[in-house]
Protein backbone atom coordinates (compact mmCIF):
# COMPACT_ATOMS: atom_id res chain seq x y z
CA UNK A 1 0.00 0.00 0.00
CA UNK A 2 2.69 2.37 0.91
CA UNK A 3 4.28 4.08 -1.98
CA UNK A 4 7.96 4.32 -2.12
CA UNK A 5 9.40 7.24 -3.87
CA UNK A 6 12.44 5.89 -5.51
CA UNK A 7 14.12 8.90 -6.81
CA UNK A 8 17.12 8.04 -8.96
CA UNK A 9 20.34 8.61 -7.24
CA UNK A 10 22.19 8.98 -10.50
CA UNK A 11 23.10 12.57 -9.91
CA UNK A 12 23.22 14.26 -13.31
CA UNK A 13 25.20 11.83 -15.30
CA UNK A 14 23.65 12.86 -18.51
CA UNK A 15 23.79 16.52 -17.61
CA UNK A 16 20.12 16.93 -18.45
CA UNK A 17 18.02 18.53 -15.73
CA UNK A 18 14.90 16.50 -15.51
CA UNK A 19 12.08 17.82 -13.37
CA UNK A 20 11.08 15.13 -10.96
CA UNK A 21 7.53 13.85 -11.25
CA UNK A 22 5.84 14.77 -8.00
CA UNK A 23 3.56 12.18 -6.50
CA UNK A 24 0.30 13.93 -5.63
CA UNK A 25 -0.96 11.16 -3.36
CA UNK A 26 -0.36 11.31 0.34
CA UNK A 27 -0.14 8.11 2.23
CA UNK A 28 -3.02 8.13 4.67
CA UNK A 29 -2.54 4.67 6.13
CA UNK A 30 -0.79 5.76 9.25
CA UNK A 31 -3.29 8.52 9.83
CA UNK A 32 -6.24 6.14 9.52
CA UNK A 33 -4.52 3.73 11.85
CA UNK A 34 -4.17 6.40 14.43
CA UNK A 35 -7.73 7.61 14.00
CA UNK A 36 -9.17 4.16 14.51
CA UNK A 37 -6.99 3.56 17.50
CA UNK A 38 -8.32 6.71 19.12
CA UNK A 39 -11.89 5.81 18.19
CA UNK A 40 -11.54 2.46 19.85
CA UNK A 41 -10.09 4.11 22.91
CA UNK A 42 -12.88 6.63 23.26
CA UNK A 43 -15.57 4.09 22.53
CA UNK A 44 -14.34 1.74 25.21
CA UNK A 45 -13.66 4.35 27.83
CA UNK A 46 -17.07 5.99 27.52
CA UNK A 47 -18.91 2.77 28.22
CA UNK A 48 -16.45 1.38 30.73
CA UNK A 49 -16.13 4.45 32.85
CA UNK A 50 -19.56 3.78 34.30
CA UNK A 51 -18.92 2.15 37.62
CA UNK A 52 -19.76 -1.48 38.09
CA UNK A 53 -22.01 -2.37 40.91
CA UNK A 54 -23.20 -5.30 42.89
CA UNK A 55 -26.78 -5.67 44.01
CA UNK A 56 -27.36 -6.44 47.62
CA UNK A 57 -30.74 -7.12 49.12
CA UNK A 58 -31.10 -7.42 52.83
CA UNK A 59 -34.09 -8.72 54.75
CA UNK A 60 -36.42 -6.31 56.44
CA UNK A 61 -34.90 -5.15 59.66
CA UNK A 62 -38.00 -4.28 61.63
CA UNK A 63 -39.22 -7.79 61.48
CA UNK A 64 -39.31 -9.54 64.79
CA UNK A 65 -35.92 -11.17 65.22
CA UNK A 66 -37.47 -14.13 66.97
CA UNK A 67 -39.51 -14.86 63.91
CA UNK A 68 -36.47 -15.84 61.94
CA UNK A 69 -35.50 -18.44 64.46
CA UNK A 70 -38.85 -20.14 64.10
CA UNK A 71 -37.99 -20.84 60.53
CA UNK A 72 -36.60 -24.31 60.84
CA UNK A 73 -33.68 -25.03 58.66
CA UNK A 74 -31.79 -28.26 58.51
CA UNK A 75 -28.47 -27.41 60.11
CA UNK A 76 -26.75 -29.83 57.77
CA UNK A 77 -27.47 -27.38 54.97
CA UNK A 78 -25.87 -24.37 56.58
CA UNK A 79 -22.36 -23.20 56.17
CA UNK A 80 -21.09 -20.35 58.28
CA UNK A 81 -18.31 -18.14 57.04
CA UNK A 82 -16.70 -15.72 59.46
CA UNK A 83 -14.37 -12.94 58.50
CA UNK A 84 -11.80 -11.52 60.86
CA UNK A 85 -8.83 -9.24 61.01
CA UNK A 86 -6.03 -9.47 58.41
CA UNK A 87 -8.05 -11.41 55.85
CA UNK A 88 -8.71 -14.24 58.25
CA UNK A 89 -11.48 -16.51 57.15
CA UNK A 90 -13.03 -19.30 59.20
CA UNK A 91 -15.76 -21.61 58.07
CA UNK A 92 -17.72 -24.50 59.46
CA UNK A 93 -20.66 -26.60 58.38
CA UNK A 94 -23.66 -27.20 60.57
CA UNK A 95 -23.77 -26.13 64.19
CA UNK A 96 -20.64 -25.02 65.95
CA UNK A 97 -21.22 -27.41 68.84
CA UNK A 98 -21.52 -30.36 66.52
CA UNK A 99 -19.91 -29.31 63.27
CA UNK A 100 -19.97 -31.52 60.21
CA UNK A 101 -16.80 -29.96 58.96
CA UNK A 102 -14.39 -27.45 60.40
CA UNK A 103 -14.15 -25.00 61.97
CA UNK A 104 -11.18 -24.40 59.80
CA UNK A 105 -9.15 -21.47 58.55
CA UNK A 106 -9.30 -21.04 54.83
CA UNK A 107 -7.94 -18.64 52.25
CA UNK A 108 -9.83 -16.33 49.95
CA UNK A 109 -9.90 -16.97 46.24
CA UNK A 110 -10.33 -19.86 43.89
CA UNK A 111 -8.16 -22.38 45.67
CA UNK A 112 -9.57 -21.61 49.07
CA UNK A 113 -13.11 -20.81 49.86
CA UNK A 114 -14.42 -21.21 46.31
CA UNK A 115 -13.37 -24.82 45.98
CA UNK A 116 -14.86 -25.57 49.37
CA UNK A 117 -18.10 -23.78 48.52
CA UNK A 118 -18.52 -25.64 45.26
CA UNK A 119 -17.86 -28.99 46.91
CA UNK A 120 -20.22 -28.26 49.77
CA UNK A 121 -22.89 -27.02 47.44
CA UNK A 122 -22.79 -30.30 45.56
CA UNK A 123 -22.81 -32.44 48.67
CA UNK A 124 -25.74 -30.56 50.18
CA UNK A 125 -27.84 -31.10 47.08
CA UNK A 126 -26.92 -34.78 47.17
CA UNK A 127 -27.93 -34.90 50.80
CA UNK A 128 -31.32 -33.23 50.36
CA UNK A 129 -31.98 -34.76 46.99
CA UNK A 130 -33.76 -31.59 45.98
CA UNK A 131 -32.30 -28.98 43.70
CA UNK A 132 -34.30 -26.21 45.35
CA UNK A 133 -32.95 -27.04 48.77
CA UNK A 134 -29.37 -26.07 48.31
CA UNK A 135 -26.74 -24.80 50.66
CA UNK A 136 -27.46 -21.88 52.95
CA UNK A 137 -24.49 -19.67 53.66
CA UNK A 138 -24.35 -17.46 56.72
CA UNK A 139 -21.87 -14.64 56.34
CA UNK A 140 -20.57 -13.16 59.55
CA UNK A 141 -18.29 -10.19 59.05
CA UNK A 142 -16.39 -9.48 62.23
CA UNK A 143 -15.96 -5.99 63.58
CA UNK A 144 -12.35 -5.91 62.48
CA UNK A 145 -12.94 -7.19 58.99
CA UNK A 146 -12.59 -4.87 56.07
CA UNK A 147 -15.23 -3.90 53.57
CA UNK A 148 -13.20 -5.67 50.90
CA UNK A 149 -13.64 -8.97 52.73
CA UNK A 150 -17.40 -8.60 52.61
CA UNK A 151 -17.39 -7.81 48.91
CA UNK A 152 -15.04 -10.72 48.25
CA UNK A 153 -17.35 -13.17 49.97
CA UNK A 154 -20.44 -11.74 48.28
CA UNK A 155 -18.56 -12.10 45.04
CA UNK A 156 -17.83 -15.74 45.80
CA UNK A 157 -21.55 -16.24 46.29
CA UNK A 158 -22.16 -14.81 42.84
CA UNK A 159 -19.40 -16.90 41.26
CA UNK A 160 -20.40 -20.19 42.85
CA UNK A 161 -24.07 -19.49 42.29
CA UNK A 162 -25.15 -19.81 45.89
CA UNK A 163 -28.53 -18.14 45.94
CA UNK A 164 -29.38 -18.28 49.61
CA UNK A 165 -27.10 -16.38 51.89
CA UNK A 166 -27.53 -14.03 54.77
CA UNK A 167 -25.36 -11.46 56.46
CA UNK A 168 -25.57 -11.95 60.19
CA UNK A 169 -23.94 -9.61 62.62
CA UNK A 170 -24.18 -11.27 65.98
CA UNK A 171 -21.52 -13.63 67.16
CA UNK A 172 -21.65 -16.37 69.69
CA UNK A 173 -18.84 -16.10 72.25
CA UNK A 174 -17.33 -19.29 70.94
CA UNK A 175 -17.28 -17.96 67.41
CA UNK A 176 -15.59 -14.80 68.55
CA UNK A 177 -12.93 -16.87 70.21
CA UNK A 178 -12.34 -18.79 67.00
CA UNK A 179 -12.00 -15.61 65.04
CA UNK A 180 -9.59 -13.95 67.42
CA UNK A 181 -7.41 -16.99 67.81
CA UNK A 182 -4.22 -16.60 65.87
CA UNK B 1 6.71 -19.33 -25.72
CA UNK B 2 4.38 -16.45 -25.39
CA UNK B 3 4.97 -14.35 -22.42
CA UNK B 4 1.87 -13.64 -20.36
CA UNK B 5 2.10 -10.12 -19.25
CA UNK B 6 0.56 -9.51 -15.88
CA UNK B 7 -1.24 -6.26 -15.62
CA UNK B 8 0.44 -4.10 -13.11
CA UNK B 9 -2.06 -3.29 -10.41
CA UNK B 10 -1.64 -0.38 -8.13
CA UNK B 11 -1.40 -1.61 -4.57
CA UNK B 12 -2.46 1.61 -2.94
CA UNK B 13 -6.05 2.24 -2.03
CA UNK B 14 -7.64 5.56 -1.65
CA UNK B 15 -7.82 6.22 2.04
CA UNK B 16 -9.38 9.65 1.94
CA UNK B 17 -12.94 8.52 2.56
CA UNK B 18 -11.92 6.13 5.28
CA UNK B 19 -9.92 8.81 6.94
CA UNK B 20 -12.88 11.17 6.81
CA UNK B 21 -15.18 8.67 8.46
CA UNK B 22 -12.64 7.76 11.09
CA UNK B 23 -12.13 11.35 12.10
CA UNK B 24 -15.85 12.08 12.10
CA UNK B 25 -16.41 9.24 14.53
CA UNK B 26 -13.44 10.30 16.56
CA UNK B 27 -14.81 13.82 16.92
CA UNK B 28 -18.17 12.42 17.94
CA UNK B 29 -16.72 10.22 20.65
CA UNK B 30 -14.46 12.92 21.99
CA UNK B 31 -17.35 15.35 22.28
CA UNK B 32 -19.74 12.88 23.89
CA UNK B 33 -17.20 11.61 26.38
CA UNK B 34 -17.68 13.27 29.71
CA UNK B 35 -14.67 14.72 31.36
CA UNK B 36 -13.91 13.07 34.65
CA UNK B 37 -14.08 15.42 37.56
CA UNK B 38 -11.78 14.66 40.46
CA UNK B 39 -13.73 13.29 43.37
CA UNK B 40 -13.81 15.10 46.65
CA UNK B 41 -13.14 11.85 48.46
CA UNK B 42 -11.12 9.44 46.34
CA UNK B 43 -11.77 5.85 47.30
CA UNK B 44 -10.31 2.60 46.11
CA UNK B 45 -13.30 0.35 45.54
CA UNK B 46 -12.94 -3.38 46.00
CA UNK B 47 -13.16 -5.53 42.89
CA UNK B 48 -15.86 -8.02 42.01
CA UNK B 49 -16.78 -10.16 39.04
CA UNK B 50 -20.40 -9.05 38.98
CA UNK B 51 -20.96 -6.77 36.05
CA UNK B 52 -24.08 -4.74 36.36
CA UNK B 53 -23.90 -1.06 35.63
CA UNK B 54 -25.24 1.70 37.76
CA UNK B 55 -28.05 3.83 36.36
CA UNK B 56 -27.31 7.37 35.21
CA UNK B 57 -30.18 9.10 36.90
CA UNK B 58 -32.22 8.78 40.08
CA UNK B 59 -29.16 7.62 41.91
CA UNK B 60 -27.61 8.61 45.18
CA UNK B 61 -24.08 7.53 45.96
CA UNK B 62 -22.82 7.36 49.51
CA UNK B 63 -19.05 7.37 49.50
CA UNK B 64 -17.31 5.95 52.52
CA UNK B 65 -13.60 6.24 52.98
CA UNK B 66 -11.07 7.22 55.64
CA UNK B 67 -13.87 7.22 58.17
CA UNK B 68 -15.70 10.00 56.36
CA UNK B 69 -19.00 9.86 54.56
CA UNK B 70 -19.76 11.86 51.44
CA UNK B 71 -23.01 12.13 49.57
CA UNK B 72 -23.79 12.62 45.91
CA UNK B 73 -27.01 12.69 43.94
CA UNK B 74 -27.21 12.37 40.17
CA UNK B 75 -29.68 14.52 38.29
CA UNK B 76 -29.78 18.30 38.40
CA UNK B 77 -33.45 18.80 39.14
CA UNK B 78 -33.38 16.33 41.98
CA UNK B 79 -30.35 18.04 43.47
CA UNK B 80 -32.08 21.41 43.37
CA UNK B 81 -35.20 20.04 44.97
CA UNK B 82 -33.17 18.23 47.62
CA UNK B 83 -31.25 21.35 48.56
CA UNK B 84 -34.50 23.26 48.89
CA UNK B 85 -35.90 20.56 51.13
CA UNK B 86 -32.80 20.39 53.30
CA UNK B 87 -32.72 24.18 53.58
CA UNK B 88 -36.30 24.21 54.77
CA UNK B 89 -35.61 21.46 57.27
CA UNK B 90 -32.58 23.10 58.82
CA UNK B 91 -33.74 26.70 58.45
CA UNK B 92 -31.09 27.77 55.97
CA UNK B 93 -32.09 29.70 52.90
CA UNK B 94 -30.24 29.02 49.69
CA UNK B 95 -30.42 31.53 46.86
CA UNK B 96 -31.27 30.58 43.29
CA UNK B 97 -27.63 31.03 42.45
CA UNK B 98 -26.62 28.59 45.17
CA UNK B 99 -29.09 26.03 43.89
CA UNK B 100 -27.87 26.33 40.33
CA UNK B 101 -24.30 25.84 41.49
CA UNK B 102 -25.24 22.94 43.72
CA UNK B 103 -26.97 21.25 40.80
CA UNK B 104 -23.69 21.18 38.90
CA UNK B 105 -21.57 20.05 41.81
CA UNK B 106 -20.43 16.55 42.64
CA UNK B 107 -20.12 14.85 45.95
CA UNK B 108 -19.79 16.80 49.14
CA UNK B 109 -19.13 15.93 52.74
CA UNK B 110 -19.87 18.80 55.07
CA UNK B 111 -22.50 19.42 57.71
CA UNK B 112 -25.39 21.38 56.26
CA UNK B 113 -24.25 24.57 58.01
CA UNK B 114 -21.01 24.55 56.04
CA UNK B 115 -22.54 23.65 52.71
CA UNK B 116 -22.86 27.24 51.55
CA UNK B 117 -19.13 27.71 51.85
CA UNK B 118 -18.48 24.66 49.72
CA UNK B 119 -20.97 25.80 47.10
CA UNK B 120 -19.20 29.15 46.81
CA UNK B 121 -15.84 27.50 46.20
CA UNK B 122 -14.38 26.76 42.81
CA UNK B 123 -14.51 23.15 41.71
CA UNK B 124 -10.78 22.71 42.05
CA UNK B 125 -10.77 24.08 45.59
CA UNK B 126 -13.52 21.78 46.79
CA UNK B 127 -11.32 18.73 46.63
CA UNK B 128 -8.65 20.51 48.63
CA UNK B 129 -11.02 21.91 51.21
CA UNK B 130 -10.64 18.97 53.56
CA UNK B 131 -14.33 18.33 54.01
CA UNK B 132 -15.03 16.60 57.31
CA UNK B 133 -17.81 14.30 56.10
CA UNK B 134 -21.51 14.29 56.75
CA UNK B 135 -22.44 13.78 60.39
CA UNK B 136 -24.33 10.57 61.00
CA UNK B 137 -24.29 9.88 64.70
CA UNK B 138 -27.50 9.40 66.56
CA UNK B 139 -27.64 12.99 67.83
CA UNK B 140 -27.13 14.68 64.50
CA UNK B 141 -27.94 12.29 61.70
CA UNK B 142 -27.84 14.48 58.64
CA UNK B 143 -27.21 11.64 56.24
CA UNK B 144 -30.60 10.25 57.14
CA UNK B 145 -32.21 13.59 56.32
CA UNK B 146 -30.33 13.89 53.04
CA UNK B 147 -31.56 10.47 52.07
CA UNK B 148 -35.13 11.14 53.11
CA UNK B 149 -35.33 14.49 51.35
CA UNK B 150 -33.67 13.27 48.17
CA UNK B 151 -35.92 10.23 48.01
CA UNK B 152 -38.95 12.41 48.37
CA UNK B 153 -37.63 14.76 45.68
CA UNK B 154 -37.15 11.83 43.29
CA UNK B 155 -40.68 10.61 43.87
CA UNK B 156 -42.05 14.13 43.35
CA UNK B 157 -40.14 14.77 40.16
CA UNK B 158 -39.80 11.43 38.44
CA UNK B 159 -42.29 9.28 40.28
CA UNK B 160 -39.54 6.78 40.92
CA UNK B 161 -37.76 5.36 43.91
CA UNK B 162 -34.24 6.69 44.37
CA UNK B 163 -31.57 4.06 43.92
CA UNK B 164 -28.87 4.03 46.54
CA UNK B 165 -25.33 2.92 45.96
CA UNK B 166 -22.61 2.56 48.55
CA UNK B 167 -19.11 3.26 47.35
CA UNK B 168 -16.82 2.08 50.04
CA UNK B 169 -13.08 2.03 50.26
CA UNK B 170 -11.67 -1.49 50.20
CA UNK B 171 -9.81 -0.89 53.44
CA UNK B 172 -12.72 0.62 55.29
CA UNK B 173 -13.67 -1.26 58.42
CA UNK B 174 -16.87 -3.22 58.22
CA UNK B 175 -18.67 -1.56 61.18
CA UNK B 176 -18.61 1.76 59.35
CA UNK B 177 -20.27 0.21 56.30
CA UNK B 178 -22.70 -1.55 58.56
CA UNK B 179 -23.69 1.76 60.08
CA UNK B 180 -24.58 3.09 56.64
CA UNK B 181 -26.53 -0.07 55.90
CA UNK B 182 -28.36 0.36 59.19
CA UNK B 183 -29.32 3.92 58.32
CA UNK B 184 -30.62 2.70 54.97
CA UNK B 185 -32.51 -0.16 56.54
CA UNK B 186 -34.07 2.15 59.09
CA UNK B 187 -35.71 3.82 56.12
CA UNK B 188 -36.78 0.48 54.73
CA UNK B 189 -34.27 0.58 51.93
CA UNK B 190 -33.41 -3.07 51.86
CA UNK B 191 -32.01 -3.25 48.40
CA UNK B 192 -29.07 -1.22 47.27
CA UNK B 193 -25.93 -1.41 45.19
CA UNK B 194 -22.31 -1.71 46.17
CA UNK B 195 -19.99 0.03 43.76
CA UNK B 196 -17.11 -2.25 42.83
CA UNK B 197 -14.29 -2.42 40.36
CA UNK B 198 -13.90 -5.13 37.78
CA UNK B 199 -11.81 -8.26 37.87
CA UNK B 200 -11.72 -11.67 36.30
CA UNK B 201 -12.84 -14.87 37.98
CA UNK B 202 -9.35 -16.18 38.27
CA UNK B 203 -8.05 -14.83 41.52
Amino acid sequence: MAELNTGDGGGGKGGKVRSKKQNSKVDLTAMVDLAFLLITFFMLTTSLSKPQSMDLSLPDKNEDPTKDKDLKVDEKRTMTIMMGENNKLVYYMGLLDAPIAGPKDIAYGKDGIRRELLARKKSVIEYTGNKDKGIIVIIKPGTKSKYKNLVDILDEMAITGVGTYAIVNDFQPKEKELLEKK
Amino acid sequence: MAKIKMKKKSTSTDMTAMCDVAFLLLTFFILTATAKVPEALPVDTPASTVQSKLPDSDLAIITVGKGKVFFDIKGREIRKRTLEGMGAKYGITFSEDDKAKFALMDDFGVPIAGLKQIIDMKAADRTKAGQPGIPLDSLDNQLKDWLLVSRRATIDLDDKELQIAIKGDAKEEYPKIKKIMDILQDQKINSFNLVTGMRGKDF
